[in-house]
C-alpha cells in the first residue's frame, strides 16, 4: 500500500508538468508585448463563449487578428479589472450589461472611445463621457396569453400588477438578474416606498415563480399563467425555434410611456486603458459594424444599437419608440438594495 | 503497510496517562517540519492579508455599516441554521452508513462502502441542477438540505469508517458480555471512541456549507455567500465583500476552535504488537431489509438523481453528436490543474498534518488551525485575493498555472491536512522515539519511519484534493490561464445558455473522472482524511 501513494503522486507531479509544458505559458507581460506585435487582441468577455465566440471567428477571419478571450460574469469580470488596477492583459471589455461598464469607468480604467465609434449610437445607449458605447440592447415587456388576456384588456403600467383581477395569473423569474435589474430600476425612478408596495401587491396577488425568463415564456404560453414579466426576445427567439410566431400562443406587451416595466439594458464594449490599439479599436467598429449588428439581431433578438441596422424584431416595436424610464444605466448597480427588498418582501 | 495494520486505540478510556506525557522532556518539533509548516500556515493567511487590506479601505465606519445591515445578520444566522442541520443530517447518516459497511452483516456490505463514498465526486452544482428540473418544487430551503446533505455526508462518513475500523472490538465485546444491549454499546463503547473522527468530518461539513454557492443559488436558497457573490455586483465595491469574508473567517475560526476544544486529550494511536482482530460482524437479524432499505434511500437521493439528469440530458445531446475532441482537450486540461493543484497542496499539508499528530507543543496545533480558515471563503474571494496578491507582487505569474494553484491550496488545504494527520496519529510516537534512539536522524526518521507509515494517509489527502479540485468553478473561471478551458468551465459556458444537453457529457466526463479517486477512498476508508486527533 505504500506504493500507490507514491505512485500516485509521481502520477500526479507528471500530469501536472505535462499541463505546464502543454500550455507553453508566458507571462502577461510578455503576451502584451506579443500581442501587439503579433495583432493578437486579448478580451474579456462577460457574455457567453457560445453566443460570442463565432463573432469573434468572424471577426479573426476579416481582421487578421488573432483573438483570446477570458469568459466569466460581468460583474466578475469588472471586479477582476478594478483589481488589477490597470496592469491588465485585456485589451477590450465586453459586458453583459451597462454597470459592470460604469464601474470600471468610474475607476478611471477605460480608455475613451473616438467620437465617430460613439456616434453611430443613440446617446442614451453609451456612456456620457465616451468611454463604452452600447452595442446591443433588450427591453423588459409583459408576456401575455391572448386566450387567457383579451389585448384591450393589458395593464398600461407595470404598477397595475397588483390589481386583484391578476391574481393567480402572474408569472415571475424573482432570482433573475434581469428581474433585479427592473426592480432596481422601478426603485431609481419611483423611489424605494413605491417599489415596496408594488412588490407587497405582487406577492400578495400570489404570482407563480420559475427559474428563469424561459420558464416564464413557457408557462404563459401553455396558458398555465395569463402574464409574465421577461425581456422581450425570449418569445422572438422560441418562436425561431418553432417556426415562426404564428405557432405560438403567448405576445409581448410593451408598457408604453416611461414605465419602469419597459427598462431597456444594453450589452456594451469598452477598451482598457494602457491597452488601446488600433485592434482594439478595430473590434470595436466590427461590433458596430453591419456583420455583428445583424448577428445580434438574428441570433439573440436583441435590439441593433447602431444607426443604419435595421432589425426586424417581430411583434416589437422599432428602437426609437422605446421609451423605458429616464434613467442612467450606470445606476443599475444598486443591486443589494434591491435584493434586501425582494428579501424582506418575501418574493424569492 | 504498517500504517493499516498497527492502528487501534491504546487503550479505550478517553483519557489515559499517553506514555509521551508521562515521559516529560519530549523533543520539540524538528525544524525541518516546522519550518515548512510555517511557510503552509504562511500561505492559507494570504487571502486574509488582502482581506484586511480591502475592509479597512474605507475606514472604520463602513466596516460598521455592513455588520450592522439586518440583512447580514439574518442572513448569516440562515447560513449557520443550514450548516448545523446539513452538518447534523451528515452525521447520522455518515455514522450509520459506516457502521452498516464496516460492522453489520449487510449484504455486499463491501460495495456499499464504495457507493456509499461516491457522491463526493458529484459537484453540487450538478446535483442541485439535477435535482431542480427533477423536482421544482424543491427549490428554497428543503433542496439545498438535501443537496448538500446528499453531496457531503461522505465527509463524516469516510473519517468514520475508518476509525470504526481500527477500533478493537474487543472492549465492546466486553460491554455485551456485561449484558448492555446492541444500542447501549454503541452509544456507550462505540460512540466515544468515533468522537474525534465525528468532530474532525462534521467540521468539514459545516465549512462546506458554509462556502458553497453552486447548491444555493441553483436551489434558490439565499445564504450568506449569496450577499458576498452579489456585493461584487452591488455598486462594485469591494469592501462589504472583504468586511462579510472576514465575518465568515471569524465564524470558522469559532468552529475550528469548538473543534480543538472537543477533541479532548484522548490518545488513540496503539503500541504494542500483534494484529488487530477484526471485528465479529453484528447481525441484523430482522432489521436487515430496514438497513438495506435506508442505503438503498441514501444511495437513491445523492447518486441515483443526478446520475439519471445527466443520464437523460446525455442522450438528448448525443443524437447530436458528442464534441469528443473538446471534451478530451477540457479533461486534460481538468486533470492537469487538479493534479498540480492536489500535489502543491499536498505537499505544504504534510509537515503541519505530521506535527499536529504529535501531543505536546501548542504551535503545530495552531498552525493546523489556520490552514483551515481559508476553507469556509467562497471561491471567487480566494480567487480575487490571488488576483490583487499576484499583480501587485508576483506579476510574472498573472494568470499562468502557479496563481491557480495557489487558489486551489488556500481553498482546499484542510482537506490534505486532515488526512495526513489522522494517518500520523494511527502510529505511536514510539516508532519514531525507538528510530531516534537507535541513533537515526531527524530527516532519517522522516524519511524511513514517519513518511512510510503516514503515506497511506498522504494519498488519501491528495486524492480527496485532487477531486475538490476538479470540481471548482469560480476561482478556475478567474485565474486560469487565458484560452485555456476545464471541464467545470465548458459546464458553466453551455448551462450559461441553457444548452443542458451539450453540458451534461462535461459533467459526466467530470464526476466518472472524480470517482476514480472517490472509488480508491471508498475502497480504502481506513486511511481517508480527518480522521482521529
Amino acid at each position: 500500500m505504500t506504493s500507490l501513494p507514491r505512485r500516485l503522486l509521481a502520477a500526479l507531479l507528471t500530469a501536472g508538468l505535462l499541463t505546464t509544458a502543454a500550455c507553453g505559458e508566458q507571462t502577461v507581460d510578455e503576451r502584451i508585448a506579443e500581442a501587439s506585435e503579433d495583432g493578437e487582441l486579448i478580451v474579456y468577455s462577460g457574455r457567453n463563449e457560445k453566443l460570442i465566440g463565432p463573432l469573434l471567428e468572424k471577426f479573426e477571419q476579416a481582421s487578421g487578428v488573432d483573438v483570446t478571450a477570458r469568459y466569466a460574469g460581468s460583474a466578475e469580470l469588472a471586479a477582476q479589472l478594478l483589481e488589477e488596477g490597470g496592469r491588465t492583459p485585456a485589451a477590450v471589455f465586453l459586458s453583459q450589461d451597462a454597470g459592470a461598464l460604469g464601474a470600471v469607468q468610474e475607476a478611471g480604467l477605460l480608455a475613451p472611445l473616438e467620437e465617430e465609434l460613439l456616434a453611430k449610437v443613440p446617446e442614451r445607449y453609451r456612456s456620457d463621457e465616451g468611454a463604452w458605447v452600447g452595442v446591443s440592447g433588450r427591453s423588459r415587456v409583459l408576456a401575455y396569453n391572448p386566450g387567457e388576456i383579451p389585448e384591450s384588456d393589458l395593464p398600461q403600467t407595470v404598477f397595475d400588477l397588483t390589481d386583484p383581477r391578476f391574481k393567480g395569473k402572474i408569472g415571475v423569474a424573482p432570482t433573475n438578474a434581469s428581474f433585479h435589474s427592473f426592480v432596481t430600476a422601478m426603485r431609481v425612478s419611483a423611489g424605494e416606498e413605491r417599489t415596496r408596495e408594488f412588490l407587497e401587491g405582487l406577492k400578495a396577488n400570489e404570482p407563480k415563480t420559475y427559474n428563469n425568463n424561459l420558464l416564464v415564456l413557457d408557462a404563459v404560453d401553455k396558458g398555465e399563467v395569463a402574464v409574465g414579466l421577461v425581456n422581450h426576445y425570449y418569445l422572438l427567439e422560441k418562436a425561431a425555434e418553432a417556426g415562426g410566431l404564428e405557432k405560438l400562443t403567448a405576445r409581448n406587451h410593451v408598457f408604453p410611456g416611461d414605465d419602469p416595466g419597459s427598462l431597456v439594458n444594453v450589452a456594451g464594449v469598452a477598451v482598457l486603458k494602457g491597452n488601446e490599439s488600433g485592434d482594439a479599436r478595430a473590434f470595436v467598429e466590427y461590433l458596430l459594424g453591419p456583420e455583428a449588428q445583424t448577428y445580434f439581431a438574428e441570433e439573440t433578438k436583441e435590439y441593433p444599437l447602431a444607426s443604419g441596422v435595421e432589425a426586424d424584431l417581430e411583434d416589437m416595436p422599432p428602437l426609437e419608440e422605446l421609451q423605458g424610464p429616464d434613467i442612467d444605466l450606470s445606476e443599475l448597480s444598486s443591486l443589494q438594495e434591491t435584493l434586501a427588498l425582494l428579501d424582506e418582501v418575501g418574493l424569492t | 503497510m504498517p500504517g493499516t495494520h498497527a492502528p487501534a486505540p491504546a487503550r479505550q478510556a478517553p483519557r489515559p496517562p499517553g506514555p509521551r506525557r508521562a515521559r516529560g522532556g519530549r523533543p520539540r518539533p524538528p525544524l525541518l517540519l516546522l519550518g515548512p509548516a510555517v511557510l503552509t500556515a504562511a500561505v492559507a493567511l494570504l487571502p486574509l492579508a488582502y482581506l484586511v487590506v480591502r475592509a479597512g479601505e474605507d475606514g472604520p465606519a463602513a466596516v460598521a455599516d455592513v455588520l450592522l445591515r439586518e440583512r447580514t445578520a439574518r442572513l448569516l444566522l440562515r447560513s449557520l441554521a443550514l450548516a448545523a442541520a446539513v452538518t447534523a443530517a451528515c452525521l447520522a447518516v455518515g455514522v450509520a452508513l459506516a457502521w452498516l459497511t464496516v460492522r453489520s452483516d449487510l449484504r455486499h456490505r463491501h460495495a456499499w462502502a464504495v457507493a456509499a463514498a461516491l457522491p463526493l465526486a458529484i459537484p453540487t452544482y450538478v446535483a442541485g441542477f439535477a435535482w431542480i428540473s427533477f423536482a421544482p418544487q424543491l427549490a428554497g430551503a428543503p433542496g439545498a438540505f438535501l443537496v448538500l446533505t446528499a453531496c457531503s455526508y461522505p465527509y463524516v462518513l469516510l473519517p468514520v469508517s475508518a476509525a470504526l475500523r481500527r477500533t478493537d472490538p474487543a472492549a465492546e465485546e466486553v460491554a455485551r458480555s456485561l449484558g448492555l444491549t446492541p444500542w447501549q454499546v454503541f452509544r456507550r463503547v462505540t460512540l466515544p471512541q468515533l468522537r474525534p473522527a465525528l468532530t474532525a468530518g462534521g467540521l468539514l461539513v459545516s465549512l462546506y456549507c458554509l462556502s458553497d454557492f453552486g447548491a444555493v443559488s441553483i436551489l434558490r436558497f439565499d445564504t450568506f455567500t449569496l450577499v458576498i457573490y452579489t456585493s461584487y455586483q452591488a455598486s462594485f465595491d469591494r469592501t462589504p465583500a472583504a468586511v462579510l469574508s472576514l465575518l465568515l473567517v471569524a465564524v470558522t475560526l469559532v468552529l475550528v476552535l469548538l473543534e480543538w476544544r472537543s477533541q479532548g486529550r484522548a490518545s488513540y494511536s496503539r503500541v504494542g504488537g500483534g494484529g488487530q482482530r477484526p471485528a465479529r460482524p453484528v447481525a441484523l437479524g430482522r432489521l436487515a431489509p430496514v438497513a438495506l432499505l435506508g442505503a438503498a434511500a441514501v444511495a437513491v437521493l445523492s447518486l441515483g438523481v443526478p446520475a439519471a439528469a445527466l443520464v437523460h440530458w446525455t442522450v438528448v445531446g448525443a443524437s447530436r453528436g458528442l464534441p469528443l475532441a473538446d471534451l478530451a482537450a477540457a479533461a486534460g486540461t481538468s486533470l492537469g490543474y487538479a493534479a498540480l493543484g492536489a500535489l502543491v497542496t499536498t505537499l505544504l499539508a504534510v509537515p503541519v498534518g505530521l506535527l499536529a499528530a504529535r501531543r505536546g507543543d501548542r504551535l503545530p496545533r495552531v498552525l493546523e488551525r489556520i490552514s483551515y480558515l481559508g476553507h469556509a471563503l467562497p471561491g471567487i474571494v480566494v480567487a480575487f485575493s490571488v488576483v490583487f496578491l499576484t499583480v501587485r507582487y508576483a506579476y510574472p505569474l498573472y494568470q499562468r498555472t502557479p496563481a491557480l494553484v495557489l487558489a486551489y491550496v488556500v481553498l482546499f488545504l484542510p482537506l490534505a491536512v486532515g488526512a495526513v494527520h489522522s494517518a500520523a496519529a494511527q502510529f505511536p510516537p514510539a516508532l519514531e522515539d525507538a528510530a531516534r534512539s537507535a541513533g537515526a536522524r531527524t530527516a532519517e526518521v522522516l524519511r524511513r519511519v514517519t513518511l512510510p507509515l503516514a503515506a497511506p494517509g498522504i494519498g488519501a489527502g491528495a486524492a480527496l484534493v485532487f477531486l475538490t479540485c476538479m470540481k471548482e468553478l469560480p476561482a478556475t473561471l478567474l485565474l486560469q490561464p487565458l484560452g485555456s478551458t476545464t471541464l467545470a468551465t465548458q459546464l458553466w459556458t453551455e448551462t450559461g445558455v441553457a444548452a443542458y444537453s451539450a453540458a451534461a457529457p462535461y459533467a459526466a466526463v467530470l464526476v466518472l473522472l472524480s470517482a476514480v479517486p472517490t472509488y480508491l477512498l471508498g475502497v480504502r476508508p481506513r486511511v481517508a482524511g480527518g480522521g482521529p486527533r
